[in-house]
């Protein structure tokens, strides 16, 4: 399984709408205090996020996530989009 | 002081502080170099501490706000999120809204 479908996987228990994950490890390959770890972008849109803050819907991905952190995911860049609210512009 | 006792004193006696890689003339990342932007962009006085410079800052950091990773702003003490959530808050007038506030 790929580090991708491995995201897409642990993602899934948020029951997402719509799950794209990018990823952006080449356009920081090497750069100061990257010990190797991918760069990844993505987009949720679930149920889940209805009425919680950013920082709640933030740390609930990063939960899911937090074993493959900080060595085999390095950064995360992430849209929590709850389907009550309107995509941002892109 | 270890590293909670040292991060609790610097959000506190700070009204806006970005913990970050780097310093904003010179982010050694590109998050961080984003948020440094949207604060200036504020006009917002803000205390950067680069974390590169201090492993237990750097580490302690993540635990103090639950968050794993950097950068992350503080505005009176209170976390209030990464570059994504700075970007967004940014984008709807909230952050400027706070900043404001916080002088």
């Amino acid at each position: 399984m790929t580090l991708i479908e491995e995201i897409r996987v642990r993602l899934s228990v948020l029951a997402p709408l719509v799950l794209e994950i990018k990823d952006d490890s080449a356009l920081h390959a090497g750069h100061q205090g990257n010990g190797g770890g991918g760069h990844f972008s993505l987009t949720v849109v679930s149920s889940q996020f209805c009425g919680k803050s950013q920082i709640i819907r933030h740390r609930s991905i990063y939960q899911l996530v937090a074993d493959l952190m900080p060595h085999q995911i390095h950064a995360l860049s992430i849209q929590a989009i709850a389907t009550d609210e309107s995509p941002p512009k892109l | 002081m270890d590293a909670q006792a040292k991060i609790k004193e610097t959000v506190t006696s700070n009204s806006v502080v970005l913990y970050m890689k780097g310093s904003p003339k010179f982010p050694q990342c590109g998050f961080s170099s984003l948020a440094t932007q949207i604060l200036e962009a504020c006009n917002a006085k803000f205390v950067a501490v680069d974390v590169l410079q201090d492993q237990a800052v750097r580490e302690g950091i993540k635990q103090f706000a639950n968050w794993p990773t950097i950068p992350q702003l503080y505005i009176n003490g209170e976390f209030v999120g990464g570059s994504d959530i700075m970007r967004s808050m940014f984008e709807n007038g909230e952050l400027q809204a706070m900043l404001d506030g916080a002088k």
